[in-house]
Parts: C-alpha cells; sequence; structure tokens
C-alpha cells in the first residue's frame, strides 16, 4: 500500500506540473512557414516588363487572392520568369531557390488559351529534363484567353510536356486573364 | 509479512508447550463476507494439532479440550478463498470467522458462457485464440470480424473501429480499465493499441457503459488483461508471425511470475515490422510500418484487497501510400480516372512520405479495498501522453520536419464504490475528474490544425443492478458530465469576420494581432446528462432476451470545433465552427440469444435516433495557389440509424461446425432527407470449421467474407473546371465501389516437442482467391486496391 501512496503523489505532482505550463509565448506561430502567397510572372522583351501576379496572402480560407492580368504585344518574343513568394514574411521569402535546388523533383507546365501564344522552358535540371523558372515567350496575332501555369512536386520526368502526363503532386495551379493587343 | 507472523506465531506455540491447561474451548461461526450469511460444511483445520471439524446449518463448529497455546488454523470450504490464521488460546474463546464467497473473481477467467461485463448488456466479445490471430494485425482487424462491426481504414494499416456505423469520438476504447485518449478524432487515427498486450476484448454495443464515460454514442470497447491465479507460477509465451505480403511479421513474448502470496508481474513486448503491401496486380508503395509495444503490470490481488500497477508504451511508424498524396482536386480526378496508383515501384521496406510516427505512453495505478458486509471501493489513476507526427513531402529543410505534431496529455482519477451486500441488487457509484491539454508543438512549418488546449471534466454516476427473480434481472444508471475547454487559436482576421465569430463570440477576441493573424481564446463548457435501462430475462434452457436502452451526450471534439485547412491526404479544406453544439442520442437495442452449442443464435435489431449529429460533409470549391479544392464543413443534422446483428452457429457433425453473421444497417440524413455518409454496407460471412481434439487439437476452417456494394450514399458529386484542359471535369466522389467476396483458408495444431508447455502451429490464407477489391470505407479507395493474397505461418510456443 505504501507504494500506492507513492505513485499517487508521483501522478498527482506530474498533473500539477504540467497544468503549470499551459501558457504558451502568444508570438509561436507561423514561423517559418512554407506558405506560397504569391505567383510572379515577369516578362520582358528587351525594353518593356510585363509583370503579372496572383496572391493570396491568408492562405487556403479568408479573402479571395488578388489577380493582375498582363496585356502583351502582339507577335512579339518576351523573356520569362517566375518567382514564388512568401509575402507573409519580411522580407518576402523566395521559394523559387528551393525549387531551384531541388529541380529534378519539380517541373513547371504552362498552357494558354490564347492562339498562337508559345511558350518554351529554357532551364534544366541536373538530368537534363526541363524545369521551366525561365521561359521564352512569343506572341501572335491580338486576342485574349487565359494562361495557366502549374507547378508538379514529384513529377515523372521526362514526360510528354503536358502536367496531366507528369502526374505528382500539384503544388501550384494559377490562371491569369492574358489579353494580346 | 505473513510468513514472519506465522514464524513468530511458532516460535511462541514451542515457546507455550510447556504450560499445558487442556480444558480450553474454542468455538466459533462461519459467515460469508458479504452479507453475513451462515456457511455450512466447511472444514476448519488446527493444523499443528491436526484436528478437524465442520461448520453446521448454523455456521458454527466448536472444539474441545485444547491445551493453552497457539492454534494455526486453517479454514476451508469449496466456493471460498481459503484462509489461515493463528489465534492464542488462553481461555476459552469464541471467534466469527468470514470467508469469501467469491473464489472465482481471483482465479483467471474460466470460459464460461456468462462472463459479460454486465447481465444486462449487449455485447460480443473475442477470446485470447482469436486475438493471437490477428498478432500482426491491428485492434480494427480483429473487431471487424464481429456482427455490426466495421472499419473505418486509411489503407490497410491505420484502421479505425465502427459500431453500427459510429467510429472516432463515438466509440469509447477503455484500455486497461483507462479510457484511451489518442486524438481519437481523426478519420487517420488509428487506436494505439498493442493487441498482444490483452486477454479479452468485449463490444458493447448497448447501453451499458455509464461507468467510463457519458458520451458512448456507438458503443464501447473493452480491452481487458488476465487475472492469474494465486499460486506459485512462472510461464510465459512467445508468438513468432511471417506473412508473405508485406514480407514481415511479428514477434511477441510475454512472461508472468506469481506468488503463492497474491503478487504478479508480467512483461510484455511486441516487435512488428512490414515493408510495402501487395494488391493483387501492384506494390502498395510506402506501406510499410514499423511498431515496437512493450508493457509492464505488476501488482497484487487477494479477495479483500489488491492493487496493480500498468504501463504500457506504443511507438507506430505507418507508412501512408505514396500515390494518395495529391495536390488539388484535378490530381484527386485523375487518380479516380486511373486505375492504377499513380507510383508503381519495386518492393521495399522504407517508410518514407507520407507517414504517421506516433508514441503512446499509458500508465495506471488501481487499488481496490473489499469491506464486510458492504462493498468494493476502488480508486484508480491514470495518465497518458500521446505524440503524433504526421510527415508530408515537403520541399527543402522542412522535408524532415512534420506537418502535424500534437501532444495529448490526460490524466484522471475514478473512485468506484460497489455495494453488494444485498443478495439481489448490485450498485456502482463514483467520480471522474479528468484533466487533458493538447500541445501543437510550434516548429512545424505548418499551420496548426488543432490548437492548443486544456480541457477539464468532473463526472458522476449512479448504476444499479436488480436481480428480479431466478431469471430477470434490470439495471438502470445516469451520470452527469461537466466539461470544460479553453483553447488559444490564430485565426485569419479575415475568417473570424466572414464566419460571423466577431458578432458571435466577441469574448474570446484578445485584440492581439500579428499580420493578418487574430490570437482567440475560445472557451466553451457543456453539461452532459446521460441514463441507461437495461434488461435480461432467460427462458428455456439456454435463450435469453435483452433490452437496452441509452441516452447519450457528446461535446464536440476539438476538430468539429476548431479544424480549419487543407487536408492534403484527402484533398479538401476542412473547416470546423465554434457554433457546433453537442450530439444528443437515444438508443434501443434488443437481443433474442440462444447459448447452445449443437445450434445457437443471435438476433439484435437496434435504433438510433442522434440529435445533432455532427457529419463532415463537402459544401462548395474554393480556388487556392495550389488550385481549386471542394470545401468540407462540419454540419449539424437530425440522424437516425438501425439495423439488425444476427449470428448463428450450428454444430454439424461430430467434427465440424459452422458459424455465420449478418449485419444490415441503414443511416439517414433526416434534415436533408439523404442517406448518412460512410455507412458500412450490408455484409455476411460463413465459416466452416473441421476441429479434432484427440489429434493435435487439429482445426481447419474455411471462412468466407462478402460485402455488398453501398447503394444508399448521399450524391456529393461536383465539377469543376481544369484550367489546363479549361474543360468542367466530373468529380465523382461518392459513387461506391462494387460488391466483394473473399475467402480465407486456416489450420492450427498443438504439439508437445517439449518437457513442459506447448507449441501451436498455424497457417492461414488470407484473400485466398487473390481478389481485386476496394472497400468503401476504406479512405484510400480512390488510389489503390486493397490487399492481395497472403501466406502466414505462425508458430506460438507456450512455456
Amino acid at each position: 500500500m505504501k507504494n500506492i501512496k507513492l505513485l499517487a503523489i508521483l501522478f498527482l505532482s506530474t498533473l500539477v506540473f504540467t497544468s503549470c505550463e499551459d501558457d504558451h509565448d502568444d508570438h509561436d506561430h507561423g514561423s517559418d512557414e512554407e506558405l506560397i502567397t504569391t505567383v510572379v510572372y515577369t516578362l520582358t522583351d528587351g525594353t518593356n516588363a510585363v509583370v503579372i501576379e496572383w496572391e493570396d496572402l491568408d492562405g487556403d480560407t479568408g479573402n479571395a487572392p488578388t489577380i493582375t492580368s498582363g496585356t502583351l504585344s502582339a507577335n512579339t518574343s518576351y523573356t520569362g520568369s517566375i518567382q514564388l513568394l512568401n509575402r507573409t514574411e519580411s522580407p518576402a521569402e523566395d521559394i523559387t531557390l528551393e525549387v531551384n535546388a531541388e529541380a529534378d523533383e519539380h517541373e513547371f507546365f504552362y498552357t494558354s488559351t490564347v492562339s498562337g501564344l508559345n511558350i518554351t522552358k529554357t532551364d534544366t535540371d541536373g538530368n537534363g529534363n526541363p524545369l521551366g523558372v525561365t521561359t521564352s515567350l512569343s506572341t501572335g496575332n491580338s486576342g485574349t484567353g487565359s494562361l495557366t501555369v502549374v507547378l508538379k512536386h514529384e513529377p515523372t520526368k521526362p514526360n510528354n510536356g503536358t502536367s496531366t502526363d507528369a502526374g505528382g503532386s500539384t503544388d501550384i495551379e494559377v490562371t491569369f486573364n492574358i489579353s494580346i493587343q | 509479512m505473513r510468513k514472519l507472523f506465522i514464524f513468530c506465531a511458532l516460535c511462541m506455540a514451542v515457546h507455550h508447550a510447556n504450560a499445558q491447561d487442556c480444558n480450553y474451548s474454542f468455538n466459533g461461526k462461519i459467515t460469508d463476507f458479504h452479507d453475513n450469511s451462515l456457511i455450512v460444511d466447511a472444514s476448519i483445520h488446527i493444523m499443528n494439532l491436526n484436528k478437524f471439524t465442520t461448520s453446521n446449518v448454523a455456521g458454527e463448529f466448536a472444539f474441545s479440550n485444547l491445551c493453552e497455546g497457539t492454534l494455526t488454523l486453517e479454514i476451508k470450504h469449496v466456493a471460498c478463498e481459503t484462509q489461515r490464521f493463528v489465534i492464542n488460546l488462553t481461555k476459552d474463546t469464541y471467534k466469527e470467522i468470514s470467508l469469501e464467497h467469491h473464489l472465482e473473481e481471483l482465479k483467471e477467467v474460466v470460459v464460461k458462457t456468462n462472463t459479460k461485463t454486465a447481465v444486462t448488456s449487449i455485447e460480443k466479445s473475442l477470446k485470447k485464440e482469436v486475438i493471437t490471430n490477428f498478432t500482426d494485425k491491428s485492434l480494427g482487424d480483429a473487431l471487424n470480424t464481429l456482427s455490426g462491426v466495421s472499419s473505418l481504414n486509411t489503407g490497410n494499416s491505420i484502421v479505425k473501429p465502427m459500431i453500427h456505423g459510429l467510429h472516432s469520438s463515438r466509440l469509447l476504447i477503455i484500455n486497461n480499465s483507462v479510457r484511451m485518449f489518442d486524438q481519437e478524432w481523426g478519420d487517420e487515427h488509428a487506436p494505439n493499441i498493442d493487441i498482444n498486450a490483452s486477454d479479452r476484448i468485449d463490444v458493447i454495443k448497448g447501453a451499458n457503459s455509464l461507468r467510463y464515460g457519458s458520451d458512448a454514442i456507438g458503443g464501447l470497447i473493452l480491452i481487458r488483461p488476465k487475472k492469474y491465479a494465486i499460486k506459485d507460477s512462472l510461464f510465459g509465451s512467445t508468438t513468432t508471425s511471417i506473412n508473405s505480403n508485406g514480407n514481415g511479421g511479428n514477434v511477441t513474448s510475454e512472461i508472468i511470475k506469481t506468488f503463492n502470496s497474491g503478487y504478479y508481474t508480467k512483461l510484455q513486448a511486441n516487435y512488428k515490422k512490414f515493408g510495402d503491401f501487395k494488391a493483387p496486380d501492384y506494390y502498395l508503395i510506402n506501406t510499410g510500418l514499423e511498431n515496437i509495444n512493450t508493457s509492464f503490470r505488476a501488482g497484487f490481488n487477494s479477495y479483500q484487497k489488491g492493487f496493480d500497477a500498468f504501463y504500457s508504451f506504443v511507438n507506430n511508424k505507418i507508412g501512408i501510400l505514396r500515390s494518395s498524396h495529391i495536390g488539388n482536386v484535378n490530381d484527386l480526378v485523375e487518380a479516380i480516372n486511373n486505375k492504377e496508383p499513380r507510383i508503381v515501384e519495386d518492393f521495399s521496406y522504407d517508410i518514407n512520405f507520407p507517414r504517421q510516427n506516433i508514441f503512446h505512453h499509458l500508465a495506471k495505478v488501481e487499488a481496490f479495498k473489499r469491506f464486510k458486509n458492504f462493498g468494493k471501493l476502488n480508486l484508480q489513476l491514470d495518465a497518458q501522453l500521446n505524440r503524433r507526427k504526421e510527415f508530408d513531402l515537403r520541399r527543402g529543410n522542412l522535408r524532415d520536419r512534420p506537418v502535424i505534431d500534437l501532444q495529448l496529455f490526460t490524466a484522471s482519477i475514478q473512485p468506484n464504490l460497489e455495494i453488494n451486500k444485498f443478495d439481489n441488487l448490485k450498485m456502482n457509484t463514483g467520480f471522474l475528474v479528468r484533466y487533458q491539454n493538447n500541445d501543437a508543438i510550434v516548429n512545424t512549418g505548418a499551420n496548426t490544425l488543432i490548437p492548443d488546449y486544456n480541457k477539464y471534466e468532473v463526472g458522476t454516476y449512479a448504476i444499479v443492478a436488480l436481480d428480479m427473480n431466478e431469471t430477470s434481472t434490470f439495471s438502470a444508471g445516469i451520470r452527469y458530465d461537466y466539461s470544460k475547454i479553453k483553447a488559444r487559436k490564430w485565426y485569419v482576421e479575415s475568417d473570424w469576420t466572414a464566419l460571423n465569430y466577431d458578432v458571435l463570440f466577441p469574448e474570446f477576441d484578445t485584440g492581439i494581432i500579428d499580420g493578418l493573424e487574430l490570437l482567440t481564446r475560445p472557451e466553451f463548457s457543456f453539461n452532459n446528462f446521460s441514463t441507461n435501462l437495461g434488461y435480461s430475462k432467460r427462458f428455456g434452457e439456454d435463450y435469453s432476451f435483452l433490452f437496452n436502452y441509452g441516452l447519450a451526450q457528446r461535446m464536440p471534439n476539438p476538430s468539429e470545433l476548431f479544424s480549419g485547412g487543407l487536408h492534403h491526404s484527402a484533398a479538401r479544406i476542412e473547416i470546423g465552427f465554434l457554433t457546433i453544439n453537442k450530439e444528443t442520442a437515444n438508443k434501443f437495442i434488443l437481443s433474442l440469444e440462444k447459448k447452445n452449442e449443437n445450434i445457437g443464435f443471435s438476433i439484435s435489431p437496434y435504433y438510433k435516433q442522434i440529435d445533432g449529429f455532427i457529419q463532415l460533409i463537402p459544401t462548395g470549391i474554393k480556388t487556392t495557389i495550389r488550385g481549386a479544392f471542394p470545401v468540407w464543413e462540419y454540419h449539424q443534422v437530425q440522424a437516425r440509424i438501425f439495423g439488425v446483428d444476427v449470428d448463428i452457429n450450428k454444430k454439424l457433425a461430430s467434427h465440424f461446425k459452422y458459424k455465420g453473421s449478418l449485419s444490415v444497417l441503414q443511416g439517414d440524413d433526416l434534415t436533408n432527407e439523404n442517406p448518412l455518409i460512410h455507412m458500412p454496407s450490408a455484409n455476411f460471412s460463413n465459416s466452416i470449421m473441421y476441429s479434432n481434439n484427440d489429434f493435435h487439437q487439429l482445426k481447419i476452417g474455411v471462412h468466407q467474407k462478402t460485402v455488398l456494394q453501398q447503394n444508399r450514399f448521399p450524391d456529393y458529386n461536383f465539377t469543376t473546371l481544369n484550367p489546363v484542359t479549361q474543360q468542367q471535369v466530373f468529380v465523382d466522389i461518392s459513387a461506391t465501389p462494387p460488391s466483394y467476396t473473399l475467402f480465407n483458408f486456416s489450420s492450427s495444431a498443438v504439439f508437445n516437442p517439449f518437457k513442459k508447455g506447448s507449441m501451436e502451429v498455424g497457417f492461414t490464407i488470407d484473400n485466398l482467391f487473390n481478389v481485386s477489391y476496394r472497400e468503401n470505407l476504406n479512405r484510400l479507395r480512390y488510389f489503390a486496391d486493397d490487399l492481395g493474397r497472403n501466406y502466414n505461418l505462425k508458430i506460438k510456443i507456450n512455456y
């Protein structure tokens, strides 16, 4: 019976001990969270830059995203570069660096409904397969439509160039409105 | 201590042996410890004089012409515990001696037909032999063999038991008399129990569960340890099991030492390892698992008092099908449309992402004392610590960090008083004080799904069982619980306002804002009442009729209140609400049973009406940076579940037996006039077993189980735009997989190759015909087939 008393005391003291330590620091959340809030696609024709942007600062729930559309010139060649940011951090964290570091496990896919608009990936991963952080884009005649950017994590590489064939899991899937003038 | 006392007494006897005065008498009366009734025909033996007598019809006995000195007495009765004690005779002496009349409680549980938790309870049990067959499987797999019990699975290793279509927080799992708290709210959180540490598992479908809680809306699962006989003994067993599917197995060992004095200790340990399991056509990549479990038990058992200390440690590392990690709803559509999982590779023991790492510590100390002519007082203290880490596919330095890391600590104190002084009336009353703390470990680099909280609970109950006559028993109970939960959660400020919480719960707002997030301190308290009534009547040789009614109330669990975010493996956003209130269930269950070796059956129809039934259902689509996701919200509806469980056993010929069972169930959401989601479909099983006790206790059996397609399901299908193809895509998340039938073969025999002990060898084949199938209640049914054929060899050595 003596043992039981001892065990009971031990038990109760643990109880008291743990219940005392429940007050957390109120600023302990969200540190170094891997959140992608923003996709920025920058297109330059040598002189002018067009920046299209998809941003959702408050995550999966909360307010609707803000989407900046872009206007491109007809029959022009652009150099494109995509950037993934976490703008809840200050300064904003550049997630593109991590994608580059694990290039063999990632691939961007670009599709557009605008006729005559062509996008080619200009960079490769360590195995010589396309990555798609940098691109070249050429426009045809004027028109409007959408441009969709998909980032796949762990896709099948190489693939036939479509995100469907690549499989993997989708980390980014955003759509912009594009008009060609 | 007692030995020392006897030794001293004997010394004194020797010392006094010379003082001869031999005219004393020693008379007495033998009574029952419980109710003071007289005990007739007890033998009274003065051991040091070798004199005998027995008690007469008045319970009295007499010795005369005794010399002054010490008498060492031994009092025996067939149904009682033998008592030995010493008296010092210096004059004529009269002594009343109480014997304990319930020896069977001290012995190993004798396998009888009537060893139920309560006479009026409607329950089904798994015995040790069956549990041993599931040595390398989970609790849920073993329970799945009982009628009315199914399971909600995530793959084949995460198996949540389900009683009459209800699971998670609606089931109480009592492990060694401790209620398990292991974040049981999640669909993919299986109970952290090592099935090898248990001796018997009872599933109580009816209402006899008030002692353990007021919220057993689905039912109760009782995992019971063994009672050891009071004798000097050392024994144990080792079971080794190897499997072709998963190229793995399990080794479990236990060793038990019992003492004449009533003390006992037990040490048990278990190691399990599997690699990738295999569906008939492909390996299920990343479905391996590794478990290490150990338990230690020590105690003292006598009739009047005893204690039991138990500690168990469970460490599960479980891989989850790699192909089930998907990005958004278009990935889900791909998975549904593809016949094969997207990742099919060769077999491997590697456990990568996604995976769960879980630790569960459970400690308990329990002590009891019986009081003469009154009852038994029991005090239990228990504590549990559950740490759950879930790892997902991530980038960079977050790769090795869990997405979910939660630590749940629970401690409780539970005294119980059983009053059994009356012959036909038994009462149990007691109370409960419980503290729980959930710590959402920071540093996961992800939003916490379940916030930090403290929960306090107090409860009290009283249960009465009355034997109305020889054949009928009535039981009734009431219970009241008060619980308070104090949480601390960061809400995205726009969510807080969008949900109207700024108007409904301004008192929770702390005013602390960090970026876009607002710190809140939600606080809720609940008063839960529950009652139950039970009636049982035996008639004829072996028939019995039982009726149970129960009222149960359950407070919403943390995920129903606080969830708010993306759930990867389900590709959906799950949202709980602070406005969710408690659930109230009225349950009725009847059972007609015939217990007979030659032909027996049980038929149990049941009906449950649940007000404020909390269910997670799809309500819309949300566009995120990852693409579109369906939004699933917790909603409360009026629900109704009814069905029937049937079991039949029949002796076919001298060595052949038949067993069959059938479960049919219907669940309805009465508010929306829809079937309830995730309800088990009708299923039935048949087994034929050959057994020959004269030839190595040989047993051979063939078992069939058929699960019919669930045709009653709510249609939550939707369409979504695939921006890549610019097409509207139909997302069929509701359709259920077709019916399937599985056959199993089992055989076992016992050999005696050693001087002492025995060896049991078992060989079984699961999914004999290697059937490809998908189960509606498996959350990974969109991604891959269930398990293919498995050959299993088990060797159990008893020593």
